[in-house]
C-alpha cells in the first residue's frame, strides 16, 4: 500500500514535470516574440536586445527551461506585462468565484446523480429508468453552450425571470450579493456535470445490486428501503472519488465555455480574454494550474479509492 | 486513471473473461490451420466486421443509430443536389429573413439560406469527424498496442505521456490558437487527431496487457512467431470490438469539440459552414427572436451526436465491451 501511494505519487510528479517541459516548448513555438508584445511594435531593436539580455531569453533553452521551473517551483506562475498584474494576483484574485460556480455545480450534480443513478438501477428498464437515460444522454450530446443558451433563451428571453448574466461583481462578496443571477450559470454547469456522472452512477448501481450482500440483506428479510440506503447508497458512494478525479478536466473546461457565456468574472473568463488579446504569461500560467490540478485531483481520488475500499490489493 | 488498482478489471470480468478466453482460444485454432481440430468444420466465432454486423441487426438501439446518421448524412450529402443554394455568395438583400415559401428555415445575417447552410455545415461536420475517428483510432491502436506488448519501461514511458497529454487543458489551448490563424480542412482534422488518440490507446493498452499472457500468444510464441505476427494477426483482431465501440463515441465527440472550437473562433474560414460557426453567428441575435438562425443548427449538432453515441451505446452492449470511459 505504501510502495503503491509512493509510485503513484512519483508518476504525478513526472507528468507535471512533463506538462511544464510541454507548455515551455509550446511557449517559445508560438509566433511572435516576448519582447515585441511587451515593448510594442514601435520597440528598436537596441530595446529588445537590452529586453532579451536583461530577461535571460538570449540563454540557451535548457536553461531557460530551468529558470523557468524555478520560477513554478517558487510559486510564481509568470507576470502580464499587459494587466500589470501578477498571474498569482488573478488566479488568486478569481479563485473564490471559480470555487463558488464549480464547487455547488459539483454538489448539485452529485446530489442529483447518485439518487438518480440509484433509482434506475432499481427501477431498471422501466419508464422512468428510460426517461433519465433519454434526459442524459441529450445532455451528453450537447456542445455545453447551446444547453446554456437554451436556458437564457428561455429563463432570461422569454420569460424574463432571471437575468441572462452572471453577477458583474469581480470579489466573492459583491458576486454572492447577487445570487439570483447565480441560478443560470450554476443550473447549466451542474446539469452538463450531471449527463457525465449519472451514467456512470447507474452502471455502478446495477454492478452492486447483483451482489452477494444485497441478496444476503434481502434474504435477512431487510426492508428495501433500508437495502437501498444502508447497502447500495453507501457502496455506491466508493466510486464517486474516482468519478470526480477524473471528471475534472471535463469539468473545467466546462466551466471555461460557461464563464465565458455567462461573463462570470472566474480563471476561465480571465484565461479566455488573455488568449483573445495574446496575453501569454497569464495563458501558461493558467495552462500549467490546470494541468497540475488535474493531476493532483486524479491522484488524490485514486488515494481516497485505496482507502475507502478496502477490498482493493496493492502489490 | 492511472494504474487503477487491479481489483475492478478483476471484479468486473470475472464473469465473461472465461467465455472470451475460450473464444480466443478457439480463435487461434482457427488462425494457424494447422491446428484445426480433427473433424473439419471448427465453429468458427465471430470476429471483426461481421460480429459488428450481427451486433447491429440484434440491438435495436444501436440500429436506430445508424438509421439516424444515415438519415443525416443523405440529408448532408444529397440534399443539395435537389436544394441548390449559394452558400459562398452572400446576399446583403435577403438578410435574416423569416422562415418563408423560398427559405424553409429562412436565411442568416448575410443572406445564406439556412436549411442549404445547415447541409454544407453538416458535410464539413461529418467529414471531419469520421476522419478523426480514424485517424485517432489508428494512431490510438498502435500506440497502445506496442505499449502493451512490450511493457516494462517502455509501457510507462509510453503511458506517462498520454497522463501529460491528458492533463493538458486542451480546448483552453485552442482558444489560444484561434487568435493566431485559421485552419484548413486538413489540419482542423490533422489536429483534432492527436488529442483524440489518448482515449484509444489507453483502452487498447489495458486490453493487450490483458491479452498477451493467454495462452495462445503463448503458443505463437513457441511456435516461433515473431513479435509483428502476434501483435497484428492476434492481439489488435482481438479487441477490435473495444476499437470498433471507441471509435464511434469518437466521431461523437469529434464533432461535439468542432462545435466547441467553432463556438472559439477555432474553425474552418468562411465561406465554409459548419454547424458550431452557425451556432456561434445565430447567438448574437437572441434578442432579436431570430430562432432558424439557432435552433435548427443546435438540433442538428444534438441528433448526430445522439445517433452517434446509440451506436457506441449499442454495440457495446451487444459486443460486452468494457470502456473505462462511461
Amino acid at each position: 500500500m505504501i510502495g503503491y501511494i509512493i509510485r503513484r505519487i512519483g508518476q504525478a510528479i513526472i507528468v507535471i514535470l512533463g506538462v511544464t517541459v510541454i507548455v515551455f516548448i509550446l511557449r517559445h513555438l508560438l509566433p511572435g516574440s516576448v519582447a515585441r508584445a511587451i515593448l510594442g511594435p514601435k520597440a528598436t531593436p537596441l530595446a529588445i536586445a537590452v529586453f532579451n539580455r536583461q530577461n535571460g531569453l538570449n540563454n540557451p533553452l535548457p536553461l531557460q527551461y530551468v529558470a523557468f521551473l524555478n520560477q513554478l517551483i517558487h510559486g510564481n506562475l509568470g507576470f502580464s506585462f499587459k494587466q500589470n498584474m501578477s498571474v498569482d494576483a488573478i488566479v488568486i484574485h478569481d479563485l473564490p468565484n471559480d470555487t463558488l460556480l464549480v464547487g455547488v455545480s459539483l454538489v448539485l450534480a452529485l446530489l442529483i446523480a447518485i439518487p438518480v443513478g440509484v433509482m434506475q438501477a432499481v427501477r431498471r428498464n422501466r419508464v422512468a429508468d428510460y426517461a433519465a437515460t433519454g434526459i442524459a444522454f441529450i445532455l451528453y450530446s450537447m456542445p455545453s453552450y447551446l444547453l446554456g443558451l437554451l436556458l437564457i433563451a428561455f429563463f432570461a428571453v422569454n420569460l424574463r425571470l432571471l437575468p441572462a448574466e452572471a453577477p458583474q461583481a469581480s470579489t466573492i462578496t459583491g458576486v454572492l450579493a447577487d445570487p439570483v443571477a447565480l441560478v443560470l450559470p450554476i443550473a447549466t454547469l451542474t446539469l452538463v456535470t450531471c449527463a457525465l456522472f449519472s451514467r456512470y452512477m447507474r452502471s455502478s448501481a446495477i454492478e452492486n445490486l447483483a451482489q452477494d450482500y444485497i441478496r444476503t440483506a434481502r434474504a435477512k428479510g431487510l426492508r428495501q428501503g433500508a437495502i437501498l440506503y444502508r447497502h447500495l447508497l453507501r457502496n455506491s458512494l466508493i466510486p464517486v472519488a474516482t468519478l470526480v478525479g477524473i471528471s475534472m478536466p471535463g469539468i473545467l473546461t466546462f466551466g471555461l465555455i460557461i464563464e465565458q457565456l455567462f461573463n462570470f468574472q472566474g480563471i476561465g473568463l480571465a484565461y479566455f480574454n488573455a488568449a483573445v488579446n495574446g496575453d501569454y504569461p497569464v495563458v501558461f500560467g493558467v495552462t500549467v494550474l490546470v494541468a497540475a490540478l488535474t493531476v493532483i485531483g486524479n491522484l488524490l481520488a485514486d488515494l481516497a479509492y485505496a482507502v475507502l475500499d478496502p477490498r482493493v490489493r496493492y502489490d | 486513471m492511472t494504474d487503477q488498482p487491479g481489483v475492478d478489471a478483476n471484479a468486473m470480468s470475472a464473469g465473461p473473461l472465461t467465455a472470451s478466453a475460450d473464444a480466443a482460444a478457439d480463435k487461434a485454432a482457427w488462425d494457424s490451420p494447422g491446428t484445426l481440430p480433427e473433424g473439419g468444420e471448427a465453429i468458427r466465432h465471430e470476429v471483426g466486421w461481421r460480429m459488428i454486423l450481427r451486433a447491429f441487426a440484434e440491438n435495436k438501439l444501436a440500429l436506430a443509430g445508424l438509421v439516424l446518421v444515415v438519415l443525416v448524412a443523405l440529408f448532408c450529402f444529397v440534399g443539395p443536389l435537389f436544394w441548390h443554394t449559394d452558400q459562398v455568395d452572400t446576399n446583403l438583400l435577403l438578410t435574416n429573413k423569416a422562415p418563408n415559401g423560398h427559405h424553409p428555415l429562412g436565411t442568416d445575417d448575410l443572406g445564406y439560406d439556412v436549411l442549404g447552410r445547415l447541409m454544407a455545415g453538416g458535410q464539413s461536420s461529418l467529414e471531419v469527424g469520421l476522419a478523426v475517428a480514424v485517424v485517432a483510432t489508428f494512431i490510438g491502436v498502435v500506440y497502445g498496442v506496442i505499449s502493451g506488448f512490450f511493457g516494462g519501461f517502455a509501457d510507462a514511458v509510453l503511458m506517462r505521456f498520454v497522463d501529460i497529454i491528458l492533463a493538458i487543458p486542451v480546448v483552453y489551448l485552442f482558444i489560444d490558437l484561434a487568435s493566431e490563424f485559421k485552419p484548413t480542412l486538413l489540419l482542423l482534422i490533422l489536429v483534432l487527431s492527436l488529442l483524440s488518440w489518448l482515449g484509444p490507446a489507453r483502452l487498447v493498452r489495458g486490453e493487450t496487457l490483458s491479452l498477451r499472457v493467454r495462452e495462445y500468444v503463448e503458443a505463437v510464441r513457441t511456435m516461433g512467431g515473431r513479435s509483428g505476427r502476434i501483435i497484428f494477426r492476434h492481439l489488435v483482431p482481438n479487441t477490435v470490438g473495444t476499437i470498433a465501440v471507441n471509435a464511434t463515441f469518437q466521431v461523437a465527440d469529434a464533432i461535439l469539440t468542432l462545435a466547441v472550437l467553432s463556438y472559439f473562433g477555432f474553425s474552418l474560414p468562411p465561406p465554409t459552414a459548419t454547424w458550431g460557426g452557425m451556432l456561434e453567428n445565430g447567438v448574437n441575435f437572441l434578442y432579436d427572436g431570430y430562432w432558424w438562425e439557432i435552433y435548427p443548427a443546435g438540433l442538428m449538432i444534438v441528433l448526430t451526436v445522439v445517433a452517434f453515441n446509440f451506436i457506441g451505446d449499442g454495440l457495446r452492449d451487444s459486443l460486452d465491451v468494457r470502456l473505462q470511459r462511461r
